[in-house]
């Protein structure tokens, strides 16, 4: 592939104007503006490239999706490894993490190669499986961890999500096995015997609503047990979808402690409160459960100090028939690869909680860092690999409509809501899968 | 009033009231030989139970075929439910065969909400999980308002008949707060009448934000019993009693069973109500069930004058379902 891009008069994370010439799947060269003087700027050129005009544009790292369910092999109604990734790249994702709770579960070195294939073979962004911590998702052996880490797929990143790794001896056992591959255990935190047929956050709407509670207690005590086994046995812990406020209480009280400890958050959980359940309507049922605004302000404020390390989708497609019945019935989950840079736009770019070189670092830097990937989450600079997201933050502000969406499934809890900014492109390894805000036909070579 | 009967807590204090004196009138009906009115004649009335409750289904079947309108039962068991079919599925087959209204009792909190958002027929809520029953509140106020409002079926028996509201009036919710739907609309309705609700509890069997509640919590039934007007006693389900919301079902009947000497510290003019079916000997004594003072016969005789009230009143009024 000898596709040369031209990007030019583009904002960086940290508000410098460049020009970036995309070659060989890197990034070629920088060309700085002075401040404030982009036209009279040393400016770039390439003979036979294409140009793009970035002018109002911010280039991002390619983000970084640690958790996302893409659903094949098993549940191809919905979603496949092709739309999925069709859908991350609209997001403006370079690359995603698939979940092992598929059908066969990814707990052997055969179904994470599987996945890794069809992601390649894809080409739209970069699919890293996640492998199952233990067999079947049963919670009781571990799955052959070593085998999937060796694997063509190199897996790092080990989770039953969906599930918690309730055994605490079991949890030990994985946090220290993966550390002779350099592995982290990525953990549903969740006391099971807490949480049985819980429905909704306890407060006072699940009691006026005479929804199951599901309390915050529940995720805060398996965190806190798990902060003091990754401590005491030197391994690598991540928090999948942390949802309350006392969550990262925790969480910033191990780190300050200096354990290796790392946390994400989901679009949805920074902007959304159990309140949406009002009408019984699944599409707000989740796992965890929307909480309270008191618990969102305690995530953002959390990402915002970097308690929380990044953003993370937890991106769940469902068919229509999972959430067209009643809340107990519905299944727990809503999409998110599409609508995840413009939620976190809204929910901390907005507030004044995170400026874009924030952003670029939770939702694409220290993704890339914690599940170990090599060649995301680099920062725009000559030589490095040319992942990059170009998002127009002053778009207009358009409501989402998941009729447009690229993902099989319609499960948005964002139906509706206005959202601000526009992913323009998506460029993996210098050739655009996504340009104009449209996906591109352009094949990638890895 | 609304379009659907759905929860206790959407009344507003003159829909509650134009129920309650609207089955008043109904409820003469139930005196004459002749008990049918022709209000209905033509319309149908599904009764879509997903959990059994032969009680609940009889007084709205009753009530509708009291109003001449055309009734079909439709349970869960041996249906096309028991082989897969979603709710969805089942509410649109119902309505094409043409459902004015549909009863819908159902063990998932919520379910009518997603019925009324898929059928164009008017819902009424039987029950829904441990959210709402609001006809039993209604029922309930209806019974206390005879009782203590000086009506033609209570102790006045004055030719006025009892009206208004329920202002001032004590009533103490005893048992299972947190999985009772006839908690929840009780509290509601009681609220919008005007009367003060004290609920009595373990803290196991309260919700953790009742404090949020508009009602007085106590876990100490013995306290509450002098000052109060109605006493309901709320059912002791099976599955709680080996789920550690208590240690045993004597230690259970022992703290907030009503005996005979706890009906005794009650009020001479105070009543006991029960929604059926009662756990004789654990929340409430056999003694106490059929005095004077239990309500429990009446409950059931004024469901069926409020389910009419409730089906006149959605459907009477307009041309179409």
């Amino acid at each position: 592939m000898t596709d040369t891009w031209l990007i030019t008069s583009a904002t960086l994370p940290g508000g410098q104007r460049a020009d970036l010439l995309l070659r060989d799947g890197a990034i070629a060269q920088i060309g700085q503006h002075q401040t404030g003087q982009h036209q009279t700027g040393p400016k770039l050129t390439a003979d036979g490239a294409q140009v793009l005009d970035a002018d109002g544009l911010l280039v991002l790292p390619g983000l970084v999706d640690l958790h996302t369910h893409l659903r094949e092999p098993g549940r191809e109604d919905a979603e496949t490894i092709e739309t999925g990734t069709r859908a991350a790249a609209l997001g403006g994702y370079t690359a995603v993490h698939a979940m092992a709770n598929t059908d066969p579960v990814a707990d052997t070195a055969g179904v994470v190669e599987q996945v890794w294939r069809l992601g390649r073979e894809a080409g739209h962004c970069d699919v890293q499986p996640v492998g199952a911590v233990t067999t079947g998702l049963g919670g009781t052996r571990l799955a052959e961890l070593g085998a999937m880490a060796d694997s063509a797929a190199r897996v790092r990143v080990f989770s039953d999500d969906g599930r918690c790794v309730a055994d605490p001896l079991l949890m030990r056992r994985a946090l220290e096995y993966v550390k002779a591959f350099d592995g982290v255990i990525a953990q549903h935190a969740e006391e099971p015997r807490l949480t049985q047929g819980a429905q909704l956050n306890e407060g006072a709407v699940s009691g006026r609503l005479g929804l199951a509670g599901w309390p915050a207690v529940a995720e805060e005590a398996i965190i806190a047990r798990d902060c003091l086994l990754a401590a005491h046995v030197g391994s690598a812990l991540h928090i999948c979808h942390v949802s309350t406020a006392g969550s990262v209480e925790i969480i910033r009280w191990a780190k300050a402690k200096g354990w290796p400890v790392t946390a994400e958050v989901t679009p949805h959980h920074l902007l959304l409160t159990d309140d949406l359940a009002e009408g019984y309507d699944p599409v707000y049922k989740v796992n965890p459960p929307l909480r309270t605004a008191a618990d969102v302000e305690g995530v953002r404020r959390g990402l915002a100090d970097g308690t929380i390390d990044c953003v993370a989708t937890d991106h769940a497609p469902h068919p229509a028939e999972y959430k067209d019945t009643e809340w107990a019935d519905a299944a727990m989950g809503m999409t998110g690869l599409e609508i995840a840079l413009r939620a976190v736009h809204l929910a901390m770019v907005d507030t004044g909680l995170l400026d874009w070189a924030g952003v670029a670092d939770r939702m694409s830097v220290r993704p890339a860092r914690i599940a170990r990937l090599a060649g995301h989450g680099r920062l725009p600079e000559a030589g490095a690999p040319a992942n990059l997201t170009l998002y127009d933050p002053g778009a207009r502000p358009e409501p989402v409509d998941p009729a447009t969406h690229a993902s099989k499934s319609r499960n948005t809890a964002f139906r509706g809501v206005t959202l601000p900014g526009h992913v323009v492109a998506t460029f993996l390894r210098g050739v655009p899968t996504v340009l104009d805000g449209k996906l591109a036909t352009g094949t990638v070579t890895a | 009033m609304n379009r659907h009967l759905i929860a206790a807590a959407d009344l507003s204090r003159d829909d509650a009231l134009v129920i309650l004196d609207t089955a008043e009138e109904l409820a003469r009906l139930s005196d004459r030989p002749i008990k049918k009115l022709p209000t209905l004649r033509g319309r149908t009335v599904v009764n879509l139970f997903f959990e059994d409750s032969t009680r609940t289904r009889i007084s709205f079947e009753a009530a509708a075929k009291r109003l001449s309108a055309d009734v079909i039962n439709f349970s869960a068991k041996g249906s096309s439910v028991a082989k897969g079919e979603s709710l969805k599925d089942t509410a649109l087959t119902l309505e094409a065969m043409g459902a004015d209204a549909v009863v819908i009792r159902h063990v998932a909190s919520g379910a009518p909400h997603r019925l009324a958002g898929w059928i164009k027929g008017h819902v009424i809520n039987a029950g829904d999980g441990t959210h709402e029953h609001p006809t039993q509140a209604l029922l309930d106020a209806f019974t206390i308002r005879r009782r203590l409002r000086g009506g033609s079926g209570g102790r006045g028996g004055g030719p006025a008949g009892p009206s208004g509201g329920l202002d001032g009036l004590r009533v103490a919710i005893v048992g299972d707060v947190l999985h009772s739907r006839v908690a929840r609309s009780n509290i509601a309705l009681l609220n919008t009448l005007g009367a003060e609700v004290t609920v009595v509890a373990p803290p196991t069997l309260l919700p953790l934000a009742v404090d949020g509640w508009p009602c007085e919590v106590s876990y100490d039934l013995d306290a509450v019993l002098p000052k109060t007007d109605v006493i309901m006693m709320l059912r002791v389900q099976q599955e709680r009693m080996n789920a550690s919301y208590f240690p045993s079902v004597r230690e259970y009947s022992r703290r907030y069973g009503l005996d005979t000497s706890r009906m005794a510290a009650l009020p001479g003019h105070a009543i006991v109500m029960h929604p059926g079916p009662m756990n004789r000997g654990v929340e409430i004594a056999a003694e106490v069930a059929d005095s004077p003072r239990a309500t429990i016969v009446e409950q059931v005789a004024n469901g069926v004058s409020v389910r009419m009230a409730v089906l006149y009143l959605l459907l009477g009024g307009t041309d179409e379902g």
